[in-house]
């Protein structure tokens, strides 16, 4: 079948399986492979994306339902250069380790901050309890997510471009 | 805090921000599933459904007559190729594609390629296989019973399950330390099977090309060197056309060391496809058919006096290692380096035994950053103190307290062989009791007891031996654990240093740039960090066992002075003097009693590649190089202190506080160090309250998917309360002592302490992990269950 799905703003028709997960739409059509795949059952959380301003694991969406929607993912968490608060406290707080979850957790914070600005510790650790890290024993990524609270609506350090 | 753009300048060890972040923060990582090549293939296997069944036939006609289908694969195919049966990582062998019978669910029955991946799926429907079902040998405990059925019929001769006897330290005199004691405590554990888990699951891309004969496998693996010799021994290819690439990894824990069934069949595909192959397994088939850690039946028994002076310490171990013997430990070591049991204490005597067996489950490895077992024997000795302070009715951080080794017995040698480096315990110990706040928790936990509330606080103190080899004592098949390192010094004074070991997540492209940058005094981010790619960097045996620093970090150090080395006699010849004349400081040699007059190792660089002449047998340009071999292992220590609360009425386990300190002597990146031992003590929580899989008595896997295998979420792990000591190594040319594993092998004993300190008002002195509600209930009423199976 053929879809038309918007993602990070640009429209893309291709030739699907009805069949086809959007995480594998995502990564194996369309090429971006920041939004990763980690489990069977819904239970991991790589895999989040937003689709029309919610985040949603996309192992669990069929691309066919994303037709007609918007869909954003890690990839575009940076804006003409400049990292988003999120990406850049889960740098400063040493938020990842391999970086499989970090796309699926950024995805989340992103949508967390979008909705309540100044998060709790609890809330925060709510927020992000249906995704997996392995890693970083989580309180990283509660410190990032809050780094990022505090920082949000400053200008962006732009030494994350200089390094890359 | 360092901002991003510290790190343009910044020298040498210190918190700096990780140079890998800036693709993994953008969705740029390149992990193995990433990887797309023109005409690329997706493979897929087909996987028993029983966990012991002969196999009567396999038809695969329909499969291969599915349109997007490229190539079947069998066990018989295989056979024709030689390649049916591999070694394994233990001198055992591993079947590819299963050829007589299965030996456990999950095992690799025969692979299909196709043109896409759900393609290749539904080809996988069309084979039928037809089995002849088995009786399936699951408990450990009857595995040598002469009733049992006979798993390994592969091997001539075999009659029994039986793997291997081993054992270490001096049985009479532990014997008769024990005859002696006034008191012995017994007990028998489990210390559950476990999966590491990493949120990447395991694959391989292989991509032969038919024209020059070369192999590239990109795979996940920690140890892309000793793969590409084990698939130049395996396959018979020439290891010069052989590359394997480990790019970024999402995640190892010990699960990615071995060489899996998936990654020599994409090798397969390729070659009978003439085309690129990808094999990725799913969740399921990663929790069911790849490296699973512990599985140890443990009977311990402690020796005191009845003031608590502990004299011994004498345990036998029932090793489950499932269908094959593929567990990833230095040849000499069956049982890795659990004899290092008698943990932190003084104690006189000390004999293990380890009887390793065959079970209709899927084979082991070293896996979830266990350093070799030394997850077992901590946990072994941390659950035994604890018995032994019950029976003695002893506080268990003074019952360590008073046993612990001393700063002045270091090096010290202990009743099992190993020569601890250096320590010092009481300090690690006080220093977490004082950010606990020990004995105000005691008080709390009193006031709570007289409500009939549950608290609990937990005490471990683990010594770690990580950093194998030396390479005389270790060898996994026959390759000796050492590392080689190289550093290459640009003309503008920027740097190359290509590694032996593979970053999972540990951050190495940023510490060895530390390590680097401290001896040479290159700004970090002039330094550019090569690894996981066999034709670009030297050979080593790769990143587990917390062996990346102590191992590889030496040979980076070394090689870095080696530049700084070649770096004076080139700085004499450009001032005119004798390299003896020159002094260091950071990134630049001068004269002595003349700073003023003096050359940066920039200025060094450049004229190492231009026309200076330099003093005789002196080669040009600015580069060392090191194989490191290391003397001895680096032994880390820490003390843990967990409190929980218990909700009597549902069972349910809140870890309420976990207080870590740890001595991994000097710090490269605090940050990195304190996010590694965040991890572990995840880990260990993990454990301690719901990872394990079991079985029933079919030998089905009850824990195959992340609806049954549970991992700690943000919810279950408190914050962290972190703390330091610092010993240095004395035989580390940085006192560097490697921290990777420190936290998963601390962790569990702290949280099972904690939680059987809590159900102690019930009479309970044991009980096995993992302490889900239903165990803790089962605890109190009195009636504990065995955690590795369904059916008792
Ligand atoms: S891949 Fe695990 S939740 Fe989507
Ligand atoms: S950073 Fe590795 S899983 Fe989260």
């Amino acid at each position: 079948m053929n879809i038309e799905v918007e993602v990070n703003g640009v429209g893309y028709s291709r030739d699907i399986e009805p069949r086809m997960l959007l995480v594998h739409f995502l990564r194996d059509e369309i090429g971006l492979t920041g939004t990763h795949w980690g489990c069977d059952t819904t239970n991991c959380g790589t895999c989040v994306v937003w689709m029309d301003e919610v985040p949603v694991k996309s192992c669990t969406v069929l691309a066919a339902m994303a037709a007609g929607h918007s869909v954003r993912t890690v990839e575009d968490l940076e804006q003409n250069g400049t990292l988003d608060p999120v990406q850049q406290g889960f740098m400063e707080m040493h938020g990842l380790q391999c970086g499989f979850c970090t796309p699926g957790m950024m995805m989340t914070a992103r949508w967390l901050l979008d909705h309540n600005p100044d998060p709790s510790e609890m809330e925060i650790r709510e927020a992000i309890s249906g995704q997996i890290c392995r890693c970083t024993g989580y309180e990283n990524i509660v410190r990032a997510i809050r780094w990022a609270a505090e920082h949000s609506g400053e200008p962006a350090d732009k030494a994350g471009e200089v390094m890359a | 805090m360092t901002a991003v753009s510290d790190t343009e300048t910044t020298i040498g060890f210190g918190r700096v921000l990780r140079k890998e972040d800036v693709r993994f923060l953008r969705g740029k990582g390149n992990y193995v599933d990433d990887i797309k090549l023109p005409g690329m293939l997706h493979g897929a296997v087909l996987r028993s459904p029983y966990a012991h069944a002969k196999i009567v036939s396999i038809n695969t006609a329909a499969a291969e007559a599915h349109p997007k289908v490229r190539a079947v694969v069998t066990g018989k195919l295989l056979e024709t190729l030689n390649l049916a049966w591999i070694p394994s990582l233990s001198h055992d062998v591993i079947a590819v594609l299963a050829t007589d019978k299965v030996r456990y669910q999950g095992q690799e029955v025969a692979f299909v390629v196709a043109d896409d991946r759900y393609a290749a799926r539904d080809a996988l429907e069309l084979i039928e296989v037809e089995y002849e079902v088995l009786p399936a040998v699951i408990d450990a405990k009857t595995a040598l019973d002469p009733s049992s059925a006979l798993i390994r019929d592969d091997i001539e001769g075999k009659s029994d399950n039986h793997i291997f006897d081993w054992d270490c330290g001096d049985q009479e005199e532990t014997d008769q330390v024990f005859d002696q004691a006034e008191v012995v405590v017994k007990q028998e554990m489990l210390y559950p099977r476990v999966h590491p888990a990493p949120m990447e699951t395991c694959g391989a891309v292989a991509d032969m090309d038919p024209i020059s004969g070369k192999l590239t496998i990109w795979s996940t693996t920690q140890a892309p060197h000793a793969h590409r010799t084990l698939y130049a021994l395996v396959a018979g290819l020439p290891e010069h056309k052989l590359r394997v690439v480990s790019p970024d990894i999402g995640g190892g824990f010990g699960n990615k060391v071995g060489i899996y069934p998936g990654y020599v069949l994409a090798v397969v595909g390729s070659i009978l496809t003439k085309r690129p192959v990808k094999w990725m397994e799913d969740r399921s088939e990663n929790l069911m058919s790849t490296s699973f850690a512990r599985d140890y039946h443990m009977s311990g028994e402690i020796a005191a006096t009845k003031d608590g002076k502990i004299l011994g310490l004498r345990v036998h171990v029932l090793a489950d290692h499932g269908a094959f013997n593929n567990t990833a430990q230095p040849t000499k070591f069956p049982a890795g380096f659990f004899h290092i049991f008698s943990g932190s204490y003084d104690l006189r005597s000390a004999y293990c035994q380890v009887t390793g067996v065959y079970t209709n489950k899927a084979p082991g490895g070293v896996a979830y950053a266990c350093s070799f077992r030394v997850t077992e024997a901590v946990y072994l000795v941390e659950r035994m103190v604890d018995c032994l302070a019950q029976e003695l009715k002893m506080d268990p951080a003074e019952l360590r307290m008073r046993n612990l080794l001393k700063p002045e017995q270091f090096p010290y040698l202990s009743p099992t062989g190993w020569e601890y480096d250096s320590g010092d315990y009481p300090r690690a110990l006080r220093l977490a009791m004082d950010i606990a706040g020990y004995e105000t928790l005691r008080q709390e936990q009193a006031e709570k007891r007289a409500k009939g509330e549950l608290m609990g606080i937990g005490v471990s103190f683990f010594t770690e031996t990580v950093g194998a080899g030396p390479k005389k004592h270790m060898d996994i098949l026959g390759l000796g654990m050492a590392d080689g390192c190289d550093v290459r010094v640009h003309p503008t004074g920027k740097a190359v240093v290509r590694l032996s070991v593979q970053t999972q997540g540990q951050g190495h492209e940023t510490t060895f740039a530390q390590i680097v940058s401290e001896v040479t005094g290159i700004p970090i981010a002039d330094i550019e960090v090569v690894h996981g790619d066999t034709d670009s960097t030297p050979f080593g045996l790769g990143t587990y066992g917390s062996r990346s620093t102590p191992v590889s970090g030496a040979a980076c150090a070394i090689a870095s002075q080696r530049v700084r080395d070649k770096a004076r006699i080139i700085a004499a010849a450009m001032l005119e003097c004798s390299p003896e004349d020159l002094e260091w400081e950071s990134g630049r040699w001068f004269v002595k009693g003349d700073p003023s007059s003096g050359k940066t190792i920039q200025e060094i660089a450049l004229a190492a590649h231009g026309p200076l002449e330099l003093p005789d047998g002196v080669e040009g340009h600015l580069d060392g190089q090191c194989v490191y071999d290391p003397p001895n292992l680096t032994y880390p220590f820490g003390a843990y202190i967990c409190v929980v609360d218990i909700d009597k009425d549902t069972g349910k386990v809140n870890v309420r506080r976990f207080i870590a300190v740890d001595d991994c002597g000097p710090r490269i990146n605090p940050m990195i160090v304190e996010g590694q031992v965040h991890g572990g003590l995840a880990d260990g929580v993990g454990m301690a309250l719901m990872e394990a899989i079991a079985f029933d008595e079919e030998g089905n896997c009850l824990g195959g998917s992340f609806m049954d295998y549970l991992l700690p979420t943000s919810l279950e792990c408190p914050s962290w309360e972190t703390g330091q000591t610092v010993t240095p190594s004395p035989h580390h040319p940085l006192g560097l002592k490697g921290v990777g594993e420190s936290a998963t092998v601390g962790s569990p004993p702290a949280v099972v302490n904690a939680i059987i300190d809590a159900l102690s008002v019930y009479g309970v002195r044991h009980a096995d992990m993992p302490f889900t509600p239903a165990q803790v209930w089962r605890t109190i009423v009195g009636s504990p269950m065995r955690t590795d199976m369904a059916f008792k």
